[in-house]
């Protein structure tokens, strides 16, 4: 697929997103779009993964740790052919078969997640089941930044480099905002490349919201053999919408009629300006 | 006329030999370990597969996660912590990781109760059975003796599903001859007498099965039920006996709230199948210190305190 074809995807995903929030009138949009460019990147160009072949035992894992950012990984499954079309639009109604967070009742989502700090240490069983059975399967998982603050995902890291898991991928959604705010106001993460590394991942630093730099960086995993690979992805908190940008109340808020008229003029600009 | 029950093995050291013998032949049956071979007796196990065990240190969290990574990958997984961590520290993982997503980890909790006697309230787990009846989708089985661990453990191999089976340490007497009676997911009948039935699980079997013998010697007939598996619940059995017989008393080494006795009573009073009952277990407050026989004895779990409990109901 090529770097336009690519960037069009975004778009879409974008405002898939913003209709399964709407419909849902509930979601984590904030979160849903600074990550939506490395889904679109994963699922587009990285992972060996196909909706034809969900039990496949050599596919690719992906594990979404930051489960609140549902919205967006429907939008992506949605449009890969995973997940039925129908069901974007009835997220957390009643009797539906999708909540609000990630559950394996959706084809694609390999564990269901939503408490965060769960996500990376199941991955890291899925990566030592992979070694034990000498396949060669990759495991990505996303977190969010704010997560970072729960203790299992440091229990999980000491594993990811004792046992080293050079077949996992782990991606920070570094967007610098949790819902009360700034993360080194909430609690200080940095300095997180050091923190890692001094737990044995490989760190790359990537902008998170350029396909480009994203997809060079996860063609080049693992960044040492040996060694588990981190990527840390500096992203925008409500990324490709203006008023969203950056601002930590669009959290888990739903936009008005007249908010979503103007999203959608946006995405089309921008639509517009790639032809 | 008492009845000498055969000495069994600890049930852990029933477990780890079972373990072992099923681990030749099937390189897809792990061990996951947080610092807890030397306690769950699984250091043989260790030495013998070594590519079979993975040790996680101690963060009973990250052991039952990682689990349940493995189990979604194929593995039959049986990760052993001390009773205490893993249904409390380890709860939210358990409930997310391995039920909610339906991980087939065997959750082996290890030096459960009172075990751990001396040692307080850290290292106890009288809440188990309580915390995790209320999450769906999880299995739950107490074995009391050595035939109940084997059908335990094969009941997971020969069906991978979420399952937490919970061990204490103490030497057990054999309550059967050989398997043939032993159903996981049915109550076992072990006597039957239309006077009073005892109900008890694990570890509280035993002063259960001497008090009905006394009992039986004073000439009160009992119906005597080791319920090994507390989920799913053998509702048809329990409402059977129950309306045979006079009076009701259970017996497990757990709070008296939410557990054995709690489901018992729910049970019978929802069915409309009113008997007197008498819930044989640790009050809910802060134990005395002691033994696990110590405890037992201090609270009634004994064959004298189920004797007078059993006498009180039916006076």
């Amino acid at each position: 697929m090529n770097n336009k074809a690519l960037k069009e995807k975004s778009i879409l995903y974008r405002e898939l997103t913003l209709e399964i929030i709407t419909a849902a009138n509930a979601g984590h949009t904030g979160g849903d779009l600074s990550c939506i460019d490395i889904l679109n990147v994963l699922y587009n160009r990285i992972m060996n993964i196909a909706p034809d072949r969900l039990n496949d035992p050599d596919r690719d894992r992906y594990v979404q740790s930051k489960g609140h950012a549902a919205e967006a990984l429907y939008a992506v499954l949605t449009e890969r052919g995973f997940m039925p079309k129908e069901w974007a639009l009835q997220v957390g109604k009643y009797l539906s078969p999708v909540t609000g967070h990630p559950t394996r009742n959706v084809p694609g989502v390999e564990q269901n997640t939503g408490a965060l700090g769960h996500g990376l240490p199941v991955a890291v069983g899925m990566a030592v089941a992979g070694k034990l059975d000498g396949k060669s399967y990759r495991v990505f998982c996303l977190m969010g930044d704010g997560e970072l603050a729960e203790g299992s995902i440091w229990e999980a890291s000491m594993a990811a480099g004792n046992y080293k898991l050079d077949n996992l991928i782990a991606i920070v959604d570094r967007n610098g905002l949790q819902i009360s705010g700034g993360t080194e106001e909430v609690m200080s993460l940095e300095p997180l490349q050091a923190k890692f590394e001094a737990f044995g991942f490989s760190v790359s630093e990537v902008d998170g919201n350029d396909l480009e730099a994203l997809t060079t960086v996860l063609q080049s995993v693992p960044f040492e053999r040996g060694k588990p690979s981190l990527i840390l992805a500096k992203t925008i908190k409500g990324k490709g919408i203006s008023y969203m940008e950056n601002q930590a109340n669009w959290h888990h808020k739903v936009p008005s009629v007249d908010q979503l008229h103007t999203a959608h003029e946006e995405l089309q600009a921008e639509r517009e300006a790639l032809a | 006329m008492n009845h000498i029950l055969e000495n069994g093995l600890p049930n852990l050291d029933h477990m780890a030999s079972v373990l072992t013998q099923r681990a030749a032949d099937d390189p897809d049956l792990l061990i996951v370990t947080s610092d807890s071979r030397g306690s769950g007796r699984v250091t043989g196990f260790c030495q013998k597969f070594p590519r079979q065990v993975v040790e996680i240190g101690i963060a009973e969290q990250n052991s039952v996660s990682i689990s349940a990574g493995l189990a979604s990958c194929g593995k039959k997984v049986f990760t052993i912590s001390p009773g205490s961590f893993l249904s409390s520290r380890a709860f939210e993982q358990v409930k997310n990781d391995v039920a909610y997503s339906q991980n087939p980890v065997a959750l082996i909790a290890i030096s459960s109760g009172v075990s751990y006697g001396g040692l307080g309230a850290t290292h106890h787990s009288v809440h188990d059975i309580a915390a995790l009846m209320a999450v769906p989708d999880l299995d739950l089985i107490i074995p009391a003796d050595n035939f109940e661990t084997a059908a335990a453990l094969d009941s997971y191999l020969e069906n991978p599903r979420p399952v937490y089976i919970r061990f204490g340490k103490k030497a057990m007497p054999l309550f059967y001859t050989d398997h043939a009676k032993i159903e996981i997911g049915k109550a076992s009948v072990l006597k039957q007498g239309n006077d009073l039935l005892i109900i008890a699980t694990g570890e509280g079997l035993l002063p259960a099965y001497e008090a009905a013998e006394e009992l039986e010697n004073s000439g009160i007939r009992c119906s005597l039920v080791s319920l090994h598996t507390l989920r799913p619940f053998d509702k048809e059995t329990i409402l059977t006996l129950a309306a045979q017989s006079k009076a009701v008393v259970t017996v497990e080494e757990h709070s008296v709230n939410g557990g054995l006795g709690s489901l018992v009573a729910g049970l019978l009073m929802q069915q409309r199948l009113f008997r007197p009952l008498k819930i044989v277990a640790f009050p809910n407050e802060e134990l005395v210190t002691g033994t696990q026989q110590d405890l037992f004895e201090h609270y009634g779990i004994s064959k004298s305190g189920i004797f007078q409990a059993a006498n009180a109901l039916l006076r």
